[in-house]
């Protein structure tokens, strides 16, 4: 039985979340990973590290990988049982191009996979409120995309895997977009995605000068600063710092959301935090239903009050 | 240009959504309205036709019958609308969607597809890439800004570290995050879309059938994070976070 796993290079190695569902896929069957980018001796030792057995590498220079990527992959994953993918965004324009082409569905925000027969999918819907279990009556490959964090990555020492390249196929006209320039944004702190302490805001801060508070409080605890949907699209924060189903997935030790009412949307992304404090002057909003500590007050008075708290502490 | 737009009409977010027992699919009230990520989409797209001269054209799939997240859309300043409407579609998945609304845009004629990233009530977020192959255009996803003319459209292109300049000529589809602010409909425009075209469709006049191969085996209810304490600040609220934040190491 063989699985196969989409990996996108990210700074010259296997995406993170492809490494998660590479140690997940080795529990599957038999691990080939399609890989996109320009390729290294250290990538593969990586994959093969993580319990992949072949890698097949495509580097498409400067043509936005998503066509050329589906187009050769059909030609591959026919005789596999699963094709997985993580929520990245490189990872979902090649799962949405690849299962058109194949004409099969893809199941999406997987928690859990397991195969027996058919390809059934654990996932969460509404707000992660109710649990679905989802089986694939299609042909195989079942096509999957799983959720951030859903599954650790876990070096098992395996080998370094056999390399093949994987020669450009005809995509049509998705060939014709071009990558002219790429851009690395710098950012202070941690990563949102891999930070310990989140300090998050939303439209309960009034305006973008608010983030300034919360970017004081960030730099006292060590933590990064997240958002809400809203605050994204009113322009106060970029969209890199989103949090939520549209945005990141974090599971921080803590979470502490300053102004946020709880829309499903944003909890989809934080709800997996081990500890949640609330600050909101709105008794009744959600986002005290899952807090460990909620703080019914105006974030105005009560942030400025935990730096100035934080700060004679040290 | 010919700008087609993807909106989705859902049952309000604000209410609780219920299950159907026997499919398990969300039962979709006659008061849909815009799902609030299209917004985005509709407003570059808005952008793009004053910039151009253009027509925006919006593309929706609902087995309700409901309009009334449509003219939310047209009330925004689109020009038309096309909605496939068919009891057939209930319960179709991402790829029937796709099927569906890329043969409503190559019988009505397009230059551009504008599309959100994914739905906020079904989230599966492959749908507009799906519609890229069946439509054979590139793909420009993720965009967080767009430019088009001269028959071409570049976006900037967010990626796991930052963004990517992309281009590609027309025609093409683009999928925009959150991050563009739309605009609020006017009076003006919430009456004017009371009389603008809407187009309807069945999937039988498009012939395109629901292919659904997926089935929802089971369905429970998640154990849900239990509430904690709760503290009404009077000036000293934020004694106690510290006293949290020492109980977890943080500090």
């Amino acid at each position: 039985m063989s699985v196969w796993v989409f990996s996108e290079e990210v700074n010259g190695l296997p995406s993170g979340g492809s490494l998660e569902l590479v140690s997940k896929a080795r529990t599957l069957g038999e691990v080939a990973v399609f890989y996109v980018g320009s390729g290294s001796a250290a990538a593969w030792e990586a994959l093969g590290n993580h319990g992949a057995s072949s890698v097949h590498h495509l580097d498409t220079g400067d043509v936005l990988p998503s066509g050329p990527a589906a187009a050769a992959m059909a030609d591959l994953v026919s005789d596999a049982t699963a094709v997985m993918f993580g929520i990245g965004n490189t990872d979902r324009d090649v799962a949405g191009r690849l299962a058109a082409r194949l004409g099969r569905p893809v199941v999406s925000n997987g928690l859990d996979v397991s195969i027996d027969g058919s390809v059934t999918v654990a996932s969460e819907i509404l707000g992660g409120t109710l649990g679905v279990t989802t089986e694939v009556t299609a042909d195989s490959p079942a096509i999957v995309i799983t959720r951030p964090k859903a599954f650790v990555a876990e070096p098992n020492g395996g080998a370094t895997p056999t390399v093949s390249p994987v020669a450009m196929a005809d995509s049509g006209r998705a060939s014709t977009a071009l990558v002219q320039e790429k851009h690395v944004e710098e950012s202070e702190g941690p990563a949102l995605g891999d930070a310990d302490v989140i300090v998050s805001g939303g439209r309960g801060l009034g305006s973008a000068d608010g983030f300034e508070m919360m970017n004081e409080l960030a730099g006292l605890l060590g933590a990064a600063v997240g958002g809400t949907r809203a605050v994204v699209d009113a322009g106060w924060v970029p969209y890199s710092y989103q949090v939520g189903q549209t945005g990141k997935t974090v599971k921080p030790s803590v979470y502490i959301a300053c102004g946020i009412s709880g829309a499903m949307q944003h909890i989809v992304g934080m709800k997996g935090a081990s500890t949640i404090i609330a600050i909101n002057k709105d008794p009744d909003a959600p986002i005290f239903a899952l807090s460990d500590l909620g703080v019914v007050g105006d974030v105005h008075k009560v942030v400025p009050q935990l730096i100035a708290g934080l700060k004679a502490r040290t | 240009m010919n700008i087609a737009v993807c909106v989705k009409q859902i049952p309000d977010p604000a209410t609780p959504y219920e299950l159907d027992d026997e499919n398990h699919w969300v039962i979709r009230p006659e008061d849909q309205v815009l799902d609030d990520t299209d917004r985005s989409g509709v407003e570059i797209a808005l952008q793009l036709a004053e910039a151009t001269e253009g027509t925006v054209t919006l593309y929706s799939m609902s087995p309700s019958g409901s309009l009334q997240g449509i003219r939310q859309a047209l009330a925004m300043g689109a020009d038309a609308a096309v909605l496939v409407d068919d009891p057939e579609l209930k319960g179709a998945d991402a790829l029937t969607t796709a099927r569906v609304l890329a043969a409503a845009m190559q019988q009505q004629g397009f230059d551009l597809v504008v599309a959100g990233t994914e739905s906020t009530d079904g989230y599966t977020g492959i749908m507009p890439q799906m519609m890229s192959e069946i439509l054979d255009v590139p793909c420009l996803s993720f965009a967080r800004k767009v430019d088009a003319g001269d028959g071409s459209v570049t976006i900037e292109r967010q990626t796991a570290d930052g963004f990517d300049v992309v281009t590609a000529p027309i025609p093409a589809l683009i999928t925009v995050t959150a991050g563009i602010e739309p605009r609020y409909p006017t009076f003006k425009g919430i009456m004017q879309a009371k009389s603008k075209p809407v187009t309807t469709l069945t999937s039988a006049e498009l012939g395109i059938s629901n292919t659904t191969h997926q089935i929802i085996r089971s369905v429970e209810p998640v154990a849900a994070r239990a509430a904690g304490e709760i503290v009404e600040d009077e000036g000293e609220a934020y004694l106690r976070i510290i006293e949290v934040l020492e109980q977890a190491k943080v500090v």
